[in-house]
């Protein structure tokens, strides 16, 4: 069972640092929800909620999430909708419900760089960067491929503004389970980036399929290309959600219905 | 720890450990209305309000919910009441185990959402598990419980 024995709650960035560094057996409190399924018992668990890290805003260049920003909040959020369409509540929605999305938060989520996030993908297809408070800041595909950082908090995510058509696709078993198989797709003036997740590891950038469309002057004709290419180029595997065959049907069949999507 | 809180209106001082979760604090101080179904997060059973949202108290810490409002099932009598009659009149409930969580967020939801379609309502409640019902008879029972609030607020 989950345990730990004592709370702390951090009243500033520097003193949850100190304290996580303190001992190897402290960590950080997201919304619980995924340490309470393991075993470990815990020292201190830091708690980040007096730190005003529960937010959506805006500078000139970016939108600004702070880390213990639910996905509730995230899938609800006009700000996202206007810049980014449904992309957010359709990739969120179908996480077991309501009560559990007003509790998990986007910092752990992105922080375990968990390989069946429906988040992630999302994130990574409208090149998010991640501000870490000791490691600062970096695009999250650099922050997925590092292996070095193992004790830091990530502080926020930053979501360069740009006006996009995005599509999120994916396969589950029933509804509230976790997907076989995710894409998230981002069209912005005709420049498409595609990220697929529960591959089943963490998510990746589809480059050569992206530039097969990109430097293509007809991207709706480049569809089968890009279909029969993004299997060779993105690594599938199976477990007992799906065969990599299986994925690999399912990423061609996903690819096309969301490049439709943001070309439509 | 010493948790401050208030629960159905009642403010409260309970001495807890640093890592319990609220289901087994409200339990343990008789709120059974609150039950433990999966632990895991996953069949909304142990759901209450916290300041107002729907919440998974199985999964949230005690210690979060320092100074905060908690609402169970009792807190709602009138509403739970109503509810209950449209549900009875759909056949829409067996044995009842998922009644409580259910209720609760039935009853955020209506709070929460303007004229909501069948789709915004099922995804709402998605994690609200009944191993009884079908959930269409559920659907039904809502649908009315929702068309009477709204000729109430007429
Ligand atoms: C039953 C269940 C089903 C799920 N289904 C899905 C699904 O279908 N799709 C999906 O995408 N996700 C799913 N998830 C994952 C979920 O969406 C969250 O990603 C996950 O629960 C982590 O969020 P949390 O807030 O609960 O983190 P916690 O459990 O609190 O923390 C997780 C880890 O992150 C660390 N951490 C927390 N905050 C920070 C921070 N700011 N900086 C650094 N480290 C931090 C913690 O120390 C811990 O190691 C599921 C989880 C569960 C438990
Ligand atoms: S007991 Fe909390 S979600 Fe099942
Ligand atoms: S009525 Fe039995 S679980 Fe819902």
């Amino acid at each position: 069972m989950f345990s730990f024995s004592k709370f702390f709650l951090a009243s500033s960035l520097e003193e949850a640092y100190t304290e996580l560094l303190k001992n190897k057996k402290n960590i950080i409190l997201g919304g619980t929800s995924y340490l309470r399924m393991g075993n470990t018992p815990w020292n201190t668990g830091i708690d980040l909620s007096n730190l005003n890290l529960n937010y959506i805003s805006e500078t000139e260049e970016f939108i600004n999430i702070g880390a213990m920003t639910t996905f509730r909040q995230l899938e609800t959020n006009i700000l996202l909708k206007d810049f980014f369409g449904d992309i957010f509540n359709v990739a969120l929605r179908d996480i077991i419900g309501v009560q559990f999305r007003s509790n998990v938060t986007v910092g752990a989520t992105v922080f375990s760089k968990y390989g069946f996030s429906d988040l992630i993908p999302v994130l990574l297809s409208l090149d998010a960067k991640v501000k870490l408070f000791n490691g600062g800041i970096l695009s999250l595909e650099d922050f997925l491929n590092e292996q070095n950082i193992r004790k830091d908090i990530l502080v926020e995510i930053l979501i360069p503004k740009k006006y996009c058509k995005t599509s999120f696709q994916c396969v589950r078993k029933s509804k509230t389970d976790y997907s076989i198989i995710n894409l998230a797709i981002c069209n912005f003036n005709n420049k498409i980036t595609i990220a697929v997740g529960s591959r089943p590891g963490k998510a990746m950038l589809a480059k050569k399929t992206m530039a097969i469309l990109n430097l293509s002057e007809n991207i709706e004709k480049e569809i089968v290309n890009a279909m029969k290419h993004i299997g060779d180029e993105i690594p599938l595997d199976s477990n007992m959600r799906g065969s990599k065959s299986y994925r690999e049907l399912l990423l061609s069949a996903l690819l096309r219905k969301g490049i439709q999507e943001v070309l439509n | 720890m010493l948790l401050t809180t208030t629960i159905n209106g009642r403010k409260k001082e309970i001495l807890i450990k640093d890592d319990d979760y609220l289901l087994d604090v409200l339990r343990k101080e008789g709120y059974l209305s609150v039950k433990r179904g999966c632990d895991t997060g996953a069949c909304g059973l142990c759901t209450i309000l916290l300041n107002g949202s729907p919440i998974l108290s199985c999964s949230t810490l005690a210690a979060r919910a320092h100074g905060k409002q908690i609402s169970t099932i009792e807190n709602f009598p009138k509403e739970a009441k109503t509810f209950a009659s449209y549900m009875t009149a759909e056949g829409a409930e067996q044995c009842g185990f998922c009644s409580p969580g259910f209720t609760l967020t039935v009853i955020a939801m209506t709070k929460e959402l303007q004229d909501p379609t069948d789709d915004e309502i099922m995804h709402y409640l998605n994690g609200n598990l009944c191993r009884c019902s079908g959930y269409i008879s559920q659907l039904r029972a809502i649908r009315n419980f929702m068309e009477e609030i709204k000729n109430e607020n007429c």
